[in-house]
C-alpha cells in the first residue's frame, strides 16, 4: 500500500450501462487530507463514478487507485479504512441510536467511540431513542455517524445534507471541517454549490460523463471573473453582453443613448453563473 | 504514514500501520444475532405477523375443531393442529421470516450499507441464522404451551420422539431459510409486491400441507402437489412426534419418515444452490 500518495487516483475511468456510457474518461486526484467535491447535475455520472471509488460497482475501462488499492479487488482490512455515509439509517427502525452506533462500531479494528461520534454529529440527547422517532435532518446525522464510527482515513459523502435546515447545514459542516482537519480526506458529492464553495478545497464539475472543469472554489470563480456582463434595457427588451472591457462598453453605450442608458448594469457572473454555464445550462 | 498520522487531532491512535486485527466473523456475526434478534422482537409487525399468527390460529382452530373427526375418533383435532401449526411456524419464522425482511433490507439499502463496512458476509448470515433459530424455537414453545395448557396435549416422554423433532425442525428451518434468502429477491419491490410474491404462496401452501385444514380433508390431488413442497413433510414428521396415534390417518400407515428426510435434504439443497446464485446485495434496478 502506498501511503505517501494520493488518497485517490483515477486514470481515464469508463463504465456504461447498456451501451449508453455513463462515465466518458474521467482523471482524479485527491490528495490526503483534502475536501474534494464533485459537482454536477443528475446523470451526470457523479453517483457512478463514487460507486466506483467505493467498490460497489465494476469499471469498464481505466485506473482506479483508493488508499494505494484497487477497490474492485480490495478486501475488508481496505473497507476498514473507508467510510461511506449512504442515505436511510431508518431501516433498522427499532433500533437506538447508541445500539446502533455502537453495532456498526463492532465491525471495525480500531473503532472510534461511538458515544464520542453521536457527540460529533450532534445526537446525543437522541442517543437512547429509538431511529424511527428522528427527524430527517436527525437521520442524516446518523448516516454519518454510521460512516464515520470504523474511524476512516477516507470519507464518502454523498448528497449529505439534503433535507437539513439552514442552521443544520452549517453544525454539519463545522463537523465536516474539524475531520478534515483531523487528517481524513473527504470525497462530496453535492447538488449545492454554496455547500461546495463552503467546504472543498477543490471541486471537479462534471457534465455528460466527463470533468468540465475543476479547482479550487475561488479559481473557478476567477476564471470567469475576468469577464464581466453588461446588460440594459433597448428595444423593448434586456440586452446583455460579456466583455472584458466593461467600462470601454459601458463608454460606448453612454455615447449611443446620449447619456443615461436604461436598466444597466454591470456584474460579475457568480460561481452558480459559472457553473450553469459549464454544465450547459442544465440546474 | 506523513501526512494523516500528524494531524490527530480528535481521531484515535490507530492509523495506518498500527491498525488492530480485523474482528473475525464469528464476533461480528453474534453482534449480528443481538441486533437481529432486536429488531424483530421489537417489531410489530414480526411480532403480529409472524410469531403470534400461529399461536391465535392454534386457539381459534382449536376451539373451533373441538371434537374428534368421525373419520378418526380416537383423535383429537387440536393435536392435528398442535403439530401442524409446528409446522407452519417454523415455515413462517424461517421462509416468510426472511423473504420479507430480506427484500426489505435490499429495498432499504440495508445491505448495501453493510455491503460497504468490513463486516463479511458469513457474519450477515449467521446474525440471520441466529435469529431464525430464536424466534423458530420460540415459536414452536408458544404452540407446545396452549397445547397443552387449553387442549390435554401430552408431549411425547421417548427420547427417539425428540431426536425426530430435533432434524425435522433442523432440516426444515434450513431448507426454508435458504428458500426464503432465494425468494426475497424475486419481488422488484418489498413493499408493493412482496405480499403477493413471498407470503401468498405460503399461505396456499398452509391451506393444502395440513397446517390450516386436518391433512385427511385434503383431496388427494391437492395433497400430491403439497407433497412437493418442504411443508407438508415438515406437518408429517411433526405428527409423528406429537401426534403419533394420527398414523392411521397417513397413507399406507405410515409416516414416511426416510422420505421426509430426502425431500427436506432436497430441498436444502436446492435452496442452497438458488442462494448461491442469486443473492444480490443490491436491487436490479438501482442505478
Amino acid at each position: 500500500m502506498n501511503e505517501s500518495g494520493p488518497a485517490i487516483r483515477v486514470r481515464k475511468l469508463r463504465k456504461s450501462y447498456g451501451g449508453v456510457a455513463a462515465v466518458r474518461g474521467i482523471d482524479l486526484e485527491v490528495a490526503p487530507g483534502e475536501i474534494f467535491a464533485m459537482l454536477g447535475p443528475n446523470g451526470a455520472g457523479k453517483t457512478t463514478t463514487v460507486e466506483i471509488l467505493e467498490g460497489y460497482r465494476d469499471r469498464d475501462d481505466g485506473e482506479v487507485r483508493v488508499l494505494g488499492t484497487d477497490p474492485g479487488r480490495a478486501g475488508r482490512s481496505w473497507r476498514a479504512r473507508i467510510g461511506i455515509v449512504l442515505q436511510g439509517a431508518a431501516d433498522q427502525p427499532e433500533l437506538t441510536v447508541a445500539e446502533l452506533v455502537g453495532h456498526f462500531a463492532s465491525f471495525y479494528p480500531s473503532p472510534r467511540r461511538p458515544a464520542e461520534v453521536i457527540d460529533l454529529v450532534g445526537l446525543t440527547g437522541k442517543a437512547s431513542a429509538r431511529v424511527r422517532t428522528l427527524s430527517g435532518g436527525q437521520e442524516r446525522r446518523l448516516d454519518v455517524a454510521l460512516g464515520l464510527v470504523g474511524s476512516p482515513d477516507l470519507l464518502f459523502l454523498d448528497e449529505p445534507t439534503t433535507g437539513f435546515d439552514p442552521g443544520a447545514r452549517r453544525d454539519f459542516w463545522a463537523v465536516i471541517r474539524a475531520l478534515s482537519g483531523s487528517g481524513v480526506t473527504v470525497l462530496l458529492t453535492t447538488h449545492y454549490l454554496d455547500e461546495a464553495a463552503a467546504l472543498a478545497d477543490r471541486v471537479a464539475v462534471l457534465s455528460d460523463g466527463v470533468i468540465v472543469a475543476e479547482g479550487s472554489p475561488a479559481e473557478l470563480g476567477g476564471r470567469a471573473a475576468g469577464q464581466a456582463v453588461v446588460s440594459w434595457q433597448e428595444f423593448g427588451g434586456t440586452r446583455s453582453e460579456r466583455t472584458t472591457e466593461p467600462a470601454l462598453l459601458v463608454t460606448s453605450l453612454v455615447s449611443r443613448f446620449g447619456g443615461e442608458v436604461p436598466g444597466l448594469t454591470v456584474s460579475r457572473p457568480s460561481l452558480e453563473d459559472i457553473y450553469l454555464e459549464l454544465i450547459g445550462g442544465r440546474p | 504514514m506523513t501526512s494523516t498520522a500528524q494531524a490527530s487531532a480528535g481521531a484515535p491512535a490507530a492509523t495506518g500501520q498500527a491498525r488492530a486485527a480485523l474482528p473475525g466473523a464469528w464476533r461480528i456475526g453474534l453482534s449480528r444475532g443481538a441486533v437481529e434478534l432486536r429488531a424483530f422482537f421489537r417489531e410489530r409487525q414480526s411480532v403480529v405477523f409472524i410469531l403470534a399468527m400461529p399461536a391465535v390460529m392454534l386457539v381459534l382452530l382449536g376451539a373451533i375443531f373441538s371434537r374428534p373427526h368421525q373419520s378418526a375418533p380416537a383423535i383429537s383435532v387440536s393435536d392435528l393442529y398442535v403439530a401442524g401449526l409446528i409446522g407452519g411456524g417454523v415455515m413462517a419464522t424461517s421462509y416468510q421470516n426472511l423473504g420479507m425482511s430480506i427484500a426489505l433490507e435490499r429495498e432499504r439499502f440495508t445491505l448495501k450499507r453493510l455491503r460497504g463496512t468490513p463486516m463479511p458476509a458469513a457474519a450477515y448470515f449467521i446474525g440471520k441464522i441466529i435469529q431464525v433459530l430464536v424466534a423458530a424455537l420460540a415459536e414452536v414453545a408458544i404452540l407446545l404451551a396452549i397445547g397443552v395448557a387449553f387442549y390435554h396435549l401430552r408431549l411425547p416422554a421417548a427420547v427417539s420422539a425428540w431426536w425426530t423433532f430435533t432434524w425435522v425442525f433442523g432440516l426444515g428451518v434450513a431448507a426454508c431459510s435458504l428458500l426464503g434468502i432465494a425468494a426475497s429477491s424475486v419481488p422488484r419491490s418489498a413493499a408493493r409486491n412482496g405480499i403477493a410474491v413471498i407470503t401468498l404462496p405460503f399461505m396456499v401452501l398452509q391451506f393444502i400441507s395440513g397446517v390450516y385444514v386436518p391433512i385427511f380433508l385434503v383431496p388427494r390431488w391437492l395433497r400430491d402437489i403439497a407433497a412437493v413442497f418442504p411443508l407438508e413433510w415438515m406437518c408429517r414428521g411433526m405428527r409423528s412426534v406429537f401426534v403419533p396415534q394420527a398414523v392411521v390417518l397417513e397413507p399406507g400407515h405410515s409416516f414416511q419418515l426416510g422420505q421426509t428426510a430426502l425431500v427436506l435434504a432436497a430441498w436444502l439443497v436446492a435452496g442452497l444452490v438458488l442462494c448461491l446464485t442469486t443473492f444480490r446485495w443490491q436491487n436490479r434496478q438501482a442505478g
